[in-house]
């Protein structure tokens, strides 16, 4: 019996190999956001100056109002000087043509004849735009980098964050799925 | 007397430089307010960077959190109130100091038990081994041995 307590520095070193094997597949700069399952923040933000009238785009200011309307919507923060924000953008583009999802932007800290010029040449998904230029209601929203893109159900909770650009993957295993059961 | 106005002025070139990522436009009229503003932005880690707070950041974020600190002290808050509204947006982490909570315990007082532990685990080896007899007679079959061999050391 006492034998066995010379094995329990072998047994701490595997268990702490296992918490350490774990934590590689973590990503350290991945900082969980504050209000996942609570409202989203009050904010108010002008429409993005110079937009051209797409489809579905709506040139309203853009405001807290527009997450509780019922129907899950995805809060999209981009700029035009981002690089992963053009990486993404098919995948914004498919989550609205074929899923059928509204989609609303931030454009955070940028300049409006750039970000105008970006949607007019990559395409504009987006329902509303807000200008966001001096990253103020970015603050209220916890942005630390762009791109970073929201779930929120049709009652203005928070379900889903992303921070970084969005893959594939993402829009299948946890956006979509959210999306789908709050529809 | 410029020797001396040169000493002091190496001297003063020496002492480290407190302003760190702080621009000039962003320092607050009221110096005790400033002075907390500055003491706030060491608590709170920037973002973007992650390891440093953002007094030390150049960033955009850690700029526009700097203001951000320094506009909800002119408004009155109070230290705890501005790092409360500052933790209500970007959740704990934005804390250099994790605070004291349920999911925080083990951080916070891991040590300590182990430290506990260990001093137990020294008392207890420490215990055994006093225990272990050190003067035990030999007993009659151990005692025939010994002198068999003993005699065959002699013959030898």
């Amino acid at each position: 019996m006492m034998r066995l307590i010379y094995f329990l520095p072998l047994l701490g070193c595997l268990c702490l190999g296992v918490v350490f094997f774990l934590g590689l597949d973590s990503d350290p700069r991945e900082v969980p956001s504050a209000f996942i399952n609570k409202p989203a923040p009050e904010f108010s933000l002008a429409p993005l100056p110079g937009r051209a009238n797409a489809s579905q785009a709506d040139l309203g200011n853009f405001s807290r109002t527009d997450l509780v309307r019922g129907q899950p919507v995805i809060v999209n923060v981009w700029a035009s000087w981002c690089i992963p924000c053009t990486a993404e953008h098919p995948l914004i583009d498919r989550l609205v043509k074929q899923e059928g999802v509204v989609v609303h932007g931030i454009n955070y800290r940028d300049k409006a004849p750039a970000a105008a010029n970006w949607l007019a040449r990559l395409g504009d998904p987006f329902s509303k735009v807000g200008f966001d230029s001096d990253g103020k209601v970015g603050i209220e929203w916890g942005v630390y980098g762009v791109p970073e893109t929201f779930v929120i159900d049709g009652s203005g909770i928070v379900l889903f964050k992303h921070a970084g650009p969005l893959t594939p993957e993402i829009l299948e295993q946890d956006i979509l799925p959210r999306i789908r059961t709050h529809k | 007397m410029r020797r001396l106005l040169t000493s002091i002025l190496f001297v003063v070139m020496l002492l480290p430089v407190s302003a760190k990522a702080v621009l000039p436009d962003e320092i607050l009229n009221d110096p005790a307010l400033e002075t907390r503003a500055r003491t706030l932005s060491l608590e709170l880690r920037c973002l973007v960077c992650q390891n440093q707070s953002i007094d030390d950041s150049n960033a955009d974020l850690a700029r526009d959190l700097r203001v951000l600190v320094r506009q909800r002290l002119l408004i009155g808050d109070t230290d705890k109130e501005v790092l409360d509204h500052i933790r209500a947006r970007y959740g704990d982490f934005v804390l250099l100091n994790p605070p004291v909570q349920s999911s925080t315990y083990l951080l916070w007082y891991g040590p300590v038990i182990f430290l506990l532990l260990g001093i137990g685990l020294v008392f207890l080896t420490l215990r055994r081994r006093n225990l272990v007899p050190v003067d035990i007679p030999p007993d009659e079959s151990e005692r025939i041995r010994l002198t068999d061999a003993l005699k065959q050391l002699g013959e030898k």
